[in-house]
């Protein structure tokens, strides 16, 4: 087990460079500066901003000493919002995207899950089809149709919850955070319908039945657990997936998150934020996956072996 | 050196390898049989070539313009008087020759960004299942990195950086979305190579030509084919969610994701501008996602 973490925390050094390398370079190929204006600074203060945030330099310099700030987990200042720096403009939409999404994540869940295995266990019937058919739209409607169509019905329609705005409080948090889980949830509850037929057809669940354990007893002691290790493998991508459809709910919803920064900032070619919301996420997407497919390991011991 | 090369007294064994099978249960007539069953699939083809024709005729016989506003008519509702099927926005342009436009676009973005993906990852899968060994370890792990990625957040950067421009767009999603189709193009080849089937046809006498085109490539088509109609339904996603961040497509072109966003800005006063671009994009997502499940259970029944 410990051979396995170490192997597979080693894999994901190079995903880590390979990401940082990429997007440093992408924007910095990109044309137009942070310091572009309507009226086109004065060479001389232009130069004199580039010398002060060392933009002068060659690009390899730059990228080199950008790799050990981060070691250091320095961002540096935001080319756009003076005064900031990119790590207290991280650290003040951090909580609130992390709220969100912990809060998406749970509900898909949880919902997806209950869903997946009510279903399987009605299969073949009318119920069962009418679900999947309901989750079929919700995965073909993307979140950002979703949530202004929620914004509609529930906030501008019936009037019952704010239309957008964060400040802690929960009749806030619940719009965007069923748009943002809406597509999980019917994703979730596809893939555990799937897996939970596969395992009650198994000849393990004959012989729990066969020896003769109470249907309730045979579904939460040995068809549960297996039936849900996709579900587990599906968490990275949902991760993503999370982070990814915050950028647009945060945006509907005005929610200061940093998922809002990101498409900000790289249009105002904030250098340092864009690069300091990638890295960010893309950390915590790396981080999160290593995270499950230890557990997966831990769960399911032939993974282990596999290589 | 098969049928035509035979002595003229052939022996039971020749016979019975000349004989071709009974005509018909190949593997796409076999597919289809299944897939005609499936009613949700045939809903969804249904409701796509439904779409398609709408897309294109429509606008034909629309006397509106998608650029040129009525100057009588800002925001009003769709009504048959005022000759604005859908309605129009708040510039005053007709609705629904915008979202038939905008529904151009969206469909062309995701068939055309759809081949690139499907091009480069064939092309790199066939290529890494065929050569095995140390290479297609090397090539794999590599995508296996790059999958590791927030790939969202690539496109965004991507087209941030070289400008707003449909051709990018198309490059962009398709050069991102292409993970997919490698690994399974390279797992069925790998796979394919060594199955006994291949070796029977080998042994039977038939040629390598032979072999390549009526085991191999077959084979491949049909996962092809499933992939391509669920990976369509993903672009099209991509291209509105850039779109709708104002990253995608640009004035005075349109795409469903782009009116979606202006709906969604026009929600209190106008809803009909977000209901109508979002229900053609959910409706098009939901009929390729369900053809292209009903495909997969046709095509790749183990999958099921």
């Amino acid at each position: 087990m410990l051979d396995y973490s170490l192997k597979r925390l080693a894999s994901a050094v190079p995903t880590l460079l390979i990401l940082i390398t990429v997007a440093f370079f992408l924007i910095r190929i990109a044309p137009g500066g942070p310091f572009d204006a309507e009226k086109a600074l004065p060479p001389e203060i232009e130069a004199n901003l580039e010398a002060k945030y060392q933009l002068d330099d060659p690009l390899v310099v730059q990228y080199v000493r950008y790799l050990g700030d981060i070691l250091m987990l320095d961002f540096g200042p935001s080319f756009h919002y003076r005064d900031w720096t990119v790590n207290e403009l991280i650290a003040q939409g951090a909580p609130v995207s992390f709220t969100l999404g912990a809060i998406a994540l749970l509900l898909a869940m949880l919902m997806g899950t209950t869903i997946g295995v009510w279903a399987a266990l009605k299969q073949n019937t009318a119920a069962d089809y009418a679900t999947m058919s309901i989750a079929m739209i919700g995965i073909s409607v993307p979140n950002f149709v979703m949530a202004p169509l929620l914004v509609l019905a529930f906030a501008i329609g019936l009037g019952w919850l704010p239309a957008g705005g964060w400040d802690g409080s929960v009749s806030r948090m619940v719009l965007p955070s069923i748009a943002l889980a809406l597509p999980m949830i019917a994703y979730i509850a596809r893939i555990t319908r799937g897996s939970m037929i596969e395992v009650l057809h198994s000849d393990f669940i004959r012989t729990a039945r066969a020896k003769g354990l109470p249907e309730r007893e045979v579904l939460v002691r040995h068809a549960l657990k297996p039936a849900l290790l996709p579900v587990i493998s599906y968490l990275g991508p949902a991760a993503a997936a999370i982070l990814t459809g915050s950028v647009v709910i945060e945006r509907i919803f005005t929610i200061p998150g940093i998922g809002s920064h990101f498409v900000q900032g790289a249009l105002n070619r904030d250098y340092t934020l864009v690069m300091g919301v990638v890295i960010f996420y893309g950390v915590l997407i790396i981080v999160l996956n290593y995270l499950v497919d230890l557990v997966y390991a831990w769960l399911d011991p032939r993974i282990r072996y596999d290589g | 050196m098969t049928a035509e090369s035979t002595a003229p007294e052939k022996d039971a064994f020749e016979q019975a390898m000349d004989r071709r099978p009974v005509k018909g249960r190949s593997l796409w007539v076999d597919a289809w049989h299944r897939l005609k069953r499936n009613k949700a699939a045939l809903t969804g083809a249904g409701i796509l070539v439904f779409i398609v024709l709408l897309v294109t005729i429509g606008p034909l016989l629309n006397p509106w313009d998608h650029e040129i506003p009525d100057w009588d008519h800002y925001s009003t509702p769709p009504s048959l008087e005022t000759g604005h099927l859908m309605g129009t926005d708040a510039l005053g342009r007709d609705l629904f020759e915008r979202v038939m436009v905008g529904g151009r676009i969206s469909l062309l973005v995701g068939l055309v960004a759809t081949l690139v993906s499907l091009a480069i990852g064939v092309l790199y899968g066939a290529t890494a299942g065929y050569l095995g060994g140390r290479v297609d370890n090397l090539m794999m792990r590599a995508v296996d990195a790059i999958y590791a990625l927030p790939f969202m957040f690539f496109v965004i950067l991507l087209m941030v950086v070289f400008g707003r421009n449909i051709f990018l767009i198309f490059v962009a999603i398709g050069a991102v979305n292409w993970l997919d189709m490698a690994r399974i193009v390279r797992g069925q080849t790998l796979s394919l190579k060594n199955k006994a089937f291949i070796e029977a046809a080998r042994a039977a006498g038939a040629t390598e030509r032979q072999v390549i085109v009526r085991h191999i490539i077959p084979n491949l088509l049909g996962v092809v084919a499933v992939y391509v109609s669920l990976t369509i339904p993903q672009v099209i996603l991509v291209e509105s969610f850039l779109s709708f961040l104002g990253l995608g497509v640009q004035e005075p072109l349109t795409s469903w994701g782009a009116l979606v966003n202006e709906g969604a800005q026009e929600l209190e006063t106008a809803p009909w501008s977000l209901l109508f671009p979002a229900a053609f994009l959910a409706a098009t997502l939901f009929a390729f996602n369900f053809l292209g499940d009903g495909l997969r259970d046709a095509l790749d029944p183990r999958d099921r």
